[in-house]
């Protein structure tokens, strides 16, 4: 049947819980433009077939063909939109460089709207107020208190805190520093926020 | 320790009202914006005043801090308090990207067509980050899968395919100034239409359409 690998391609993603981002299907967005190619070749060929054949028998036909054509363009648009938005939620959730097995999975051309979408980004965070600007990915919950007990979770090295003193992040060891100088480090991972 | 500095809020033209407000009444007008944002299904008014001179009053605070002794349980006051007006403005400024990203096409038609005189709902700088998202996504459709579809197929219309916003939608708010007559059209097609009056003080759970200039005006605030 027709457009059955558009609807692959969308329920793929559907199936992906949110946040997650599954490799690029390459080869079932060109299986899609491929039928979309042999579907349109066939209506052209009907339709003046039709025009100068007097083959009106053919419009049902080509008016189906031309209704999958449009549901594979929908289902495709909807899968890589909908991939631009994860990979945007990316960008907020580790910041401006992404790790590896995500940025496998990302083509090149999807990479490009990233670093666009990255730089757009950072040129409208330094416009706001009139020195640097405000970085309004920090800041994702409201403060509870203004230092925090963290745990170590991977060997960080020398980290430096307000007034100038450096800490040691080795694994396993812990710290009371500023909440807000280690939110991007709970963000990656490299830190675990200790709730007692 | 530090006195609160006393603080002048300006129009960002300078020439018009001067507003003088002191830091609670500012972060008041912050904290209103922010909830009105959080709660409305579209992108509401922009208010560069209120970003512009709470960045200064952060500003400010940050001054004072590092001049003052570190006399702990002070400045830690302040710079809690200094945390949690960076956590509001943040936050009101993320859900405005969200929903300028989200409404994309819509947004950046309804500037298009925004008479002279109306108050824009994008400052400068969301206005060209509108268009460079709008111009990086359409790119990108493009070279990726439309530029190979079938000639008569290569144009999506964003502003068809991207929804709008749900003006329908049902939102709590708080009444500031009393309104006479507000006309509440039906949900169903038996009920006519009916009037009803604002008290001040009351609480309501009504669609954001019938109350959308409200909004806008003060006279109500989402809750």
């Amino acid at each position: 049947m027709f457009c059955e690998k558009a609807t692959e391609l969308v329920r793929e993603l559907h199936r992906a819980p949110e946040g997650q981002l599954p490799a690029f299907n390459e080869d079932g967005l060109r299986q899609v433009l491929e039928e979309m190619k042999a579907l349109y070749e066939q209506n052209q060929s009907d339709v003046n077939e039709a025009k100068s054949g007097g083959r009106s028998d053919l419009i049902p036909t080509i008016k189906f063909r031309h209704c999958s054509l449009l549901r594979n363009r929908r289902c495709t648009v909807a899968y890589l939109y909908d991939r631009l938005l994860r990979i945007r939620a990316l960008r907020w959730e580790y910041g401006s460089i992404l790790p590896n097995a995500l940025r496998f999975h990302m083509s090149a051309e999807e990479m490009e709207w990233f670093n666009n979408y990255k730089k757009s980004l950072a040129t409208y965070m330094r416009s706001l107020g009139g020195r640097e600007g405000l970085d309004i990915t920090q800041d994702m919950k409201p403060p509870k208190s203004l230092y925090i007990e963290v745990r170590c979770l991977k060997d960080y090295g020398e980290f430096e805190v307000d007034d100038g003193t450096s800490v040691l992040l080795k694994k396993n060891s812990q710290h009371f520093l500023p909440r807000w100088k280690c939110e991007q480090l709970i963000r990656q991972g490299v830190l675990e926020h200790i709730l007692s | 320790m530090t006195e609160e500095p006393d603080f002048l809020g300006q129009d960002s033209d300078g020439g018009s009202e001067e507003v003088v407000l002191t830091p609670a009444e500012l972060i008041e007008r912050l904290e209103q914006a922010w909830m009105n944002e959080k709660f409305a299904p579209e992108l509401l008014e922009s208010k560069p005043e209120i970003v512009e001179c709470v960045m200064e009053q952060l500003e400010h605070m940050e001054e004072n801090v590092r001049r003052a002794k570190r006399e702990d349980l002070k400045v830690s006051i302040h710079q809690m308090e200094m945390e949690r007006i960076r956590y509001v403005l943040s936050s009101y400024l993320r859900c405005r990207l969200m929903k300028i990203e989200k409404f994309f096409p819509h947004v950046l038609e309804k500037e298009k067509t925004r008479r002279d005189g109306e108050p824009s709902s994008l400052s400068p700088e969301e206005l060209a980050f509108t268009r460079e998202f709008m111009a990086n996504t359409e790119t990108y459709l493009k070279n990726v899968a439309l530029k190979h579809m079938p000639p008569n197929l290569q144009k999506v219309d964003l502003f068809r395919a991207v929804p709008k916003p749900d003006l329908d939608s049902y939102v709590f708010l708080r009444v500031r100034e009393r309104q006479e007559n507000i006309l509440v059209e039906p949900d169903t097609d038996e009920q006519g239409d009916y009037v009803i009056d604002l008290e001040k003080g009351s609480q309501h759970l009504i669609r954001y359409k019938t109350i959308a200039p409200l909004v806008a005006s003060g006279a109500v605030q989402l809750i």
